[in-house]
């Protein structure tokens, strides 16, 4: 053989393994989805068959042997008051924390603090629900707003983070065109940045509002222990969809399955729709602020 | 109207140079005080479980860390973290196996590979499978994936490969750490393969087009260019899913089973760190055992803090070599 002959064997031999490779990132790819798929088509489709209106507004009941009607508005209920608390909980000081990050704090404790924010969003879920088990709830028992206390921990970096990206997009000219007409910086920050960083603060807020919604390690050391009546007031332990769910999912009720199929299909319908939304609002008013 | 104002204005402000406002101040100490109460809230954090879990870390100390035992009977009281560890190291290590090849397959297709119109809903796509609440994912594995991974999947490896101690008797009841591997894996592949996109993004084309124009394949060129110039922030993104794994606990909890006990067998069932906690919350029987869940917590704590520290130590100095600044990620 000569030596041109073995080096064409060689091209075919690497054309082979490069067809190969490109062809697995392909099927890797095919096989994301194809589990994205599975999983909505799953829950979207048992889902789907049991949606019906008393979801919303039965209540559940326990231990029951016949077949009337029953929902889960107590879980409906828990789930808005205590994401909607603990929204007003994160945001502004999130926001507050990344206004000081961005805007005054020299170098080194910025990068400090945003490992501390790093490292805050790496704390499991759970062991949030530990924490706040511990410091709120041993001794005085479960309520809304302790659960709402969790979530906002798990919130805050997120929305910290955000904010501090969206605040980074507004054009240094705008601040100091600001100051040099002698505005004074607080004024400058609360009336000229934050507004132009609101439309991607408020992205920020959807998606975290998204995340946390779905999130039941954290509610079942701080709200979890409840009654079966729908209650408004977050002094009460309340009871939220995860949490209903994780509960319905060990049960060995069929009956109860599909309540937490239908459970699931809305909480899931919330978020991938909040959180598309989200994404697609991000691409739009990172263009705006920056003024591009 | 305005232009009188103006005129209207008869004392002209005399200028002082740097003058200390008061909302200037109000505004930054309210600020400050958000940044430091994130901070201290962090070693709260650490000080409270540390605080809950006295009576088991002064009763057990350390050994409590390796102690295969979980007995809450009263006046047998014994308490042990070994088995709920080695479930977690299991369980997470087993599922960083399963989803790294995909993650990085689905990273290399969306930077290299995907024609243009494919790329953003790709990506949409695989990051919409990070949203999807664990607890959604666990009802699913257990209402869906282990059934079928039990009557299908099991079976199979175990009669084929059953030599092998991993593949051992499939357990009757539907709960087994494989179902666990598996759920754990789809639940990490999201994150590993979006911050590893993102690092196939950064390599420099005259890097990559370079090693092209020397006539390598399009394969060559990702093992020659791409992956190491990558390989630290690969490091990384592997830690951090590794750190959600073992952190993870609701979905883990549905299909898992419990038990305190040690073996490789990974049809039977098993427990971790997270999955026990989360399958006691509905009360603990005496303080001691209470202490010990959250002696389990702050183990946990502890493991996800180390890898999440190590990980960004890795971002820091790959991004310094590199000697580009680290963009976030939305």
């Amino acid at each position: 053989m000569t030596e041109h002959v073995l080096r064409v064997e060689g091209l075919a031999r690497r054309r082979r393994v490069n067809h190969l490779m490109e062809s697995l990132a392909w099927l890797a790819a095919v096989i994301a989805i194809a589990i994205l798929a599975i999983v909505v088509w799953s829950v979207a489709r048992k889902g789907w068959s049991e949606l019906n209106l008393d979801l919303l507004t039965k209540s559940p009941i326990p231990f029951s042997l016949t077949n009337a009607p029953q929902g889960l508005s107590n879980a409906f209920a828990g789930t808005l008051v205590i994401v909607g608390v603990a929204t007003l909980m994160a945001l502004p000081v999130g926001i507050l924390v990344a206004v000081y990050l961005n805007e005054f704090a020299p170098p080194s404790i910025r990068t400090g603090v945003g490992l501390v924010l790093d490292v805050l969003a790496g704390v499991p879920a759970i062991v949030v629900g530990i924490f706040v088990f511990v410091l709120l709830v041993a001794g005085s028992g479960q309520s809304g707003l302790k659960g709402a206390f969790a979530l906002a921990i798990l919130m805050l970096p997120f929305v910290a983070r955000t904010t501090i990206e969206v605040l980074a997009l507004v054009p240094n000219a705008l601040r100091e065109a600001s100051l040099g007409l002698g505005i004074p910086q607080w004024r400058t920050t609360l009336s000229i940045v934050l507004p132009r960083a609101a439309g991607g603060i408020l992205t920020g807020t959807v998606l975290a509002v998204a995340r946390v919604a779905g999130e039941t390690a954290p509610l079942l050391f701080t709200s979890s222990l409840v009654g079966n009546q729908t209650s408004w007031n977050p002094a009460h332990a309340l009871q939220t969809i995860p949490v209903a769910i994780f509960e319905l999912s060990e049960s060995p009720d069929p009956k109860d399955h599909a309540r937490a199929w239908a459970a699931g299909f809305i909480l899931l319908l919330f978020i991938l729709c909040a959180s598309l939304t989200a994404r697609w609002l991000a691409t739009r008013n990172a263009r705006k602020i920056a003024g591009r | 109207m305005s232009a009188a104002d103006i005129s209207a204005e008869p004392v002209r402000r005399p200028f002082t140079g740097r003058r200390v406002r008061f909302g200037d101040l109000l505004l930054q100490a309210l600020a400050g005080g958000a940044a430091l109460g994130a901070t201290v809230l962090v070693g709260l954090i650490v000080w409270k479980l540390i605080d809950g879990a006295h009576p088991a870390l002064s009763k057990y100390g350390l050994g409590f860390v390796t102690r295969i035992a979980w007995n809450p009977v009263v006046g047998h009281e014994l308490y042990g973290a070994g088995s709920f560890l080695f479930g977690t190291v299991i369980t997470s290590f087993f599922a960083l196996l399963v989803a790294t090849p995909l993650a990085i397959g689905v990273a290399l297709f969306l930077s290299e590979l995907a024609p243009r119109v494919v790329q953003a809903p790709v990506t949409a796509l695989v990051e919409t499978l990070a949203a999807v609440p664990s607890v959604l994912v666990g009802l699913w594995g257990i209402l869906v994936l282990g059934p079928a991974l039990r009557t299908h999947i099991e079976p199979w490896l175990h009669s084929g490969l059953g030599w092998i101690p991993l593949f051992g008797t499939p357990s009757a009841a539907g709960a087994s750490v494989f179902t666990a591997i598996i759920v754990l894996a789809i639940m990490i592949l999201p994150i590993v393969s979006s911050i590893s996109r993102e690092l196939f993004l950064g390599v420099p084309s005259e890097l990559k087009e370079g090693a092209l124009a020397l006539g390598t394949t399009r394969w060559e060129m990702v093992r020659g260019v791409v992956l190491p110039y990558s390989r630290g922030g690969i490091a990384a993104a592997l830690i951090l899913g590794l750190g959600r794994a073992m952190g993870e606990a609701i979905a883990v909890t549905q299909v898992i089973g419990g038990g305190v006990f040690i073996h490789w067998n990974l049809f039977g069932t098993g427990d971790t760190l997270g999955s026990k906690i989360a399958a006691s919350y509905q009360g603990a029987s005496t303080n001691l055992q209470s202490a010990s869940l959250i002696y389990l917590g702050l183990i946990l704590l502890v493991l996800s803090l180390a890898a999440n520290i190590v990980a960004q130590w890795i971002v820091r100095r790959v991004s310094r070599q590199h000697g580009v600044t680290r963009g976030g990620h939305a």
